[in-house]
């Protein structure tokens, strides 16, 4: 009960679990240059580095709420600013479908956000990850009930 | 297809997690992270230390990738960006396939970011979990091989751009230097002399501004801007569009009697070399000691090209020379060039977005680029510091920080202002006897032989007001003067200054068309929009695209010798790339599983380089690995995971999902 998932006894110990995909050339860097100015963020979400946001599967974005992510975040370079052209707009259709399927599956879309975050902008990470944290933890987690063997089991052995 | 053959032993993970001193022990609970890390399945080892980057830091990987017999490193530390490169040499030394390794990025992502330190602990530990899962996986890798060509391209001609150009052009290099206006020199040969040494700025400038006209290893293009960029280090193919100058380079001889004889007897056009202080005529040279040594015409205001009816009294001076072509057209060129050096430098702070300082409105505001042209003894008034109305000012009053430090403007330091203040303020009480007030925040003088400077000049008889000046308007007396209203932060009291002349000592902000460079040549911009370096302290010239290098004031703002610095650091990483011959890719690239391939083809089409092509016979897709640059895109769209991308195969990412996501 260290930390997660006991949420189901006590809510007020739910911590948002945030899967954040960051391409390499803008979001990466963004949240590099957060750390090195020092910028004070959320500690919920958990970067996972692609070398460009065109990489993100719509599989990746399944996985991680199949494992229980609460919230999954895409960052990307700007509308053309794409290191690769334009993989950020392949990111931007399949974000625009998966939303839609995401929300019939009835994930609130809250849970799922794309951003445009350049090299430059340190505190836009602080800003979009404390916001995401924020909402998602006004939704609750995203399992509103134990699984057998899901997580409260992992959770019981957890301790 | 499974990168580790389950039946064999099974993949033993050596973890090591860097303390950076302070930097990351001082939040993460690293001894926790390390018991935590050696229960994970799979890892045989794991270390902290207290430098993982340094020599024997990365030792200790050799030696226990001998010792313990690991088969995989995972190092948490720093951002990737900074060593990973560092920890993938250690791993091949210690005997493994660099690709062996994963880099975990618990500094700028974790414990600088974080204060609470089991939130971080926990963060760390995920993202060491996810890693251990992921290197499992990972495949041996082979970096490709890449011919580099020589040539390089330099793209601006201001001192940074030219000693640039001529470092490489005097080791044997071919350099392309590429310049917007009609000659090189940039806004150092504005100047008029140089800080701290007083030296005249034109005397250390034209010299080498004609070594680069003649340097046979230097192409000059002058009035020509980079249009297109394509390829990747080592290989660019660049685009270049030359505007026409309407005078022929190789005939003109640069006697300027065109000047002379053009029908407009009188100058009428905004001088821009001089900012407008003094006219020019429609053909022109934008300063006597102008590189390349060549007239231009402008056709926005040659008759000639407005009515058609210009009696071309310059084509007749120009004679048998012929040098005159009104029908010249804009050239297009393709360049080949192995690596590409930006100087595109500064732009000068708009002085008018500070309305209270009145700069527009009051014909005696200048700023501090205007006073250089009136100091100068080649400008519009030949040295001498008058007002608009010719007469001579008997008080001065410089302001500095215009644009710089202000939560409005910019909140940077230009870092020379100070510097080239103290010089006008020194220059003009030398030549006009004035009164001379500098209001300064914070006097910044570091550099080489700067403070004795500031010592020697503020001894003339200068005063220095520390106060931030709130007002520029006419004084109340109706006399003409300006009146300077400040507080005066060490007498604790608001004063009121009247003055002749107010110099704007203006800040540096990036090229306005900054933006668009920057996405030309595939780079980043700082926050600020000045060009993004790769590392502020470790890589200042380089950039995240390999083979493009910064100097000078496009990447932030400096002095002289800095600039000189920078541009030769730059013309050295350039050479260090082109003298080894070949470059080295990532192996990062995308390849098809020839047996999962359905031959849909929905890869090719999303492919931005056309690296995807459809092999009819087999009825599979078909990358070319030296057109990939490794995005991925086609991987994500690719519906039957036949596409896969070297380091971020469909399961290494699921690993690492998974890995963050898991409690135990």
């Amino acid at each position: 009960m260290k930390r997660l998932g006991a949420y189901w006894l006590m809510p007020e110990l739910f911590e948002p679990r945030i899967v954040a995909f960051f391409c390499n050339w803008c979001t990466y860097l963004a949240a590099d240059l957060a750390g090195t100015s020092r910028i004070k963020y959320a500690p919920n979400a958990r970067v996972i580095r692609v070398m460009c946001s065109g990489r993100v599967d719509p599989q990746f974005v399944l996985e991680a709420f199949a494992h229980g992510a609460d919230g999954v975040l895409i960052g990307g370079c700007h509308p053309g600013d794409c290191h690769y052209q334009e993989g950020n707009y392949s990111a931007l259709r399949r974000f625009q479908l998966l939303k839609h399927l995401l929300k019939d599956m009835g994930i609130e879309e809250e849970r799922f956000r794309l951003e445009w975050i350049s090299a430059s902008e340190g505190d836009k990470v602080r800003a979009v990850i404390n916001d995401m944290v924020e909402k998602v933890r006004a939704l609750g987690p995203l399992r509103k009930y134990p699984v057998v063997g899901g997580p409260l089991e992992e959770v019981a052995a957890y301790g | 297809m499974s990168p580790h053959d389950e039946s064999a032993s099974p993949v033993r993970v050596g973890v090591y997690v860097c303390h950076c001193g302070t930097n990351i022990a001082g939040t993460i609970d690293v001894h926790d992270v390390i018991a935590f890390s050696a229960a994970l399945p799979n890892v045989a080892l794991a270390r902290e230390y207290k430098y993982m980057c340094s020599d024997p830091g990365q030792e200790l990987i050799r030696k226990d990738i001998q010792e313990y017999n690991l088969d995989r490193i995972v190092v948490a530390a720093c951002s990737p960006c900074l060593h990973e490169r560092t920890f993938r040499h250690a791993t091949e030394q210690g005997g493994l396939n660099p690709y062996y390794f994963q880099m975990v990025n618990v500094r700028e992502h974790d414990s600088w970011v974080h204060t609470d330190k089991r939130a971080a602990t926990q963060k760390a530990k995920d993202l060491i979990r996810a890693a251990v899962r992921r290197v499992k996986l990972h495949r041996p890798l082979e970096r490709r091989r890449v011919a580099i060509k020589s040539e390089v391209l330099v793209v601006g001609g201001g001192i940074a751009g030219i000693h640039a150009a001529l470092t490489l052009a005097n080791a044997g290099k071919h350099v392309y230097l590429v310049e917007r206006e009609p000659t090189i020199g940039g806004h150092m040969a504005q100047f008029d002399k140089t800080f701290p040494t007083l030296d005249c700025a034109a005397c250390i400038l034209t010299p080498k501004m004609t070594a680069v006209k003649s340097h046979p290893n230097i192409t000059l293009w002058t009035l020509s801007e980079v249009a297109q960029v394509q390829g990747y280090v080592g290989n660019y193919t660049v685009t270049v569009r030359r505007k026409p100058r309407y005078v022929l380079e190789d005939l003109c001889i640069g006697c300027l009697e065109c000047i002379e004889a053009c029908v407009y007897k009188q100058a009428k056009v905004p001088d821009e070399f001089n900012l407008g202080l003094s006219k020019r005529k429609p053909v022109y040279i934008s300063f006597p000691q102008a590189v390349p040594q060549v007239v231009v015409i402008d056709p926005e205001t040659c008759i000639e090209f407005k009515s058609g009816k210009c009696k071309k009294t310059c084509v007749e001076v120009c004679g048998e020379r012929n040098a005159i072509d009104f029908q010249q057209k804009e050239e297009i060129k393709t360049i080949e060039v192995g690596t590409i050096i930006l100087a595109t430098g500064f732009e000068v702070f708009d002085a008018r977005r500070i309305p209270y300082y009145g700069y527009g409105v009051y014909p005696n505001v200048y700023t501090a680029l205007e006073a250089e042209r009136l100091t100068n003894a080649s400008g519009p008034t030949g040295g001498e510091i008058l007002l608009r109305d010719g007469r001579k000012p008997k008080s001065v009053g410089i302001i500095h920080c215009v644009g710089s430090r202000d939560e409005h403007t910019n909140r940077y330091c230009s870092r020379v202002c100070c510097m080239y203040s103290l010089k006008l303020a020194h220059l003009i009480k030398e030549r006009t006897d004035a009164e001379v007030y500098n209001f300064y925040i914070d006097m910044r003088t570091a550099g080489k032989a700067f403070e004795e400077f500031y010592n020697r000049v503020a001894g003339g008889g200068m005063y220095l007001i520390r106060g931030k000046v709130a007002d520029v308007c006419p004084a109340p007396n109706g006399d003409g003067r300006l009146m300077l209203q400040v507080e005066d932060t060490l007498l604790g009291m608001v004063r009121k200054i009247p003055v002749d002349l107010v110099v704007l000592a203006t800040g540096l902000e990036p090229q306005k068309d900054a933006q668009e460079v920057r996405r030309l040549f595939n780079i980043g911009c700082s926050t600020e929009g000045f060009f993004l370096e790769r590392h502020p302290k470790l890589a200042p010239v380089n950039t995240f695209t390999d083979g493009i290098f910064l100097a000078g004031c496009c990447q932030g703002p400096k002095d002289i010798p800095d600039t000189v610095a920078q541009a030769g650091a730059a013309a050295a990483e350039s050479l260090a790339l082109v003298d080894a011959g070949f470059v080295e890719l990532e192996p990062n690239t995308a390849h098809v599983l020839e047996e999962v391939c359905s031959g849909c083809r929905t890869c090719i089409p999303v492919c931005p380089f056309q690296a995807i092509s459809f092999v009819h016979e087999k009825n599979k897709a078909e990358v070319n690995e030296v057109l990939c640059k490794g995005c991925g895109t086609c991987v994500a769209a690719c519906p039957s995971g036949s596409m896969q991308q070297n380091l971020f195969e469909d399961q290494e990412v699921f690993e690492e999902i998974g890995g963050v996501l898991a409690y135990a």
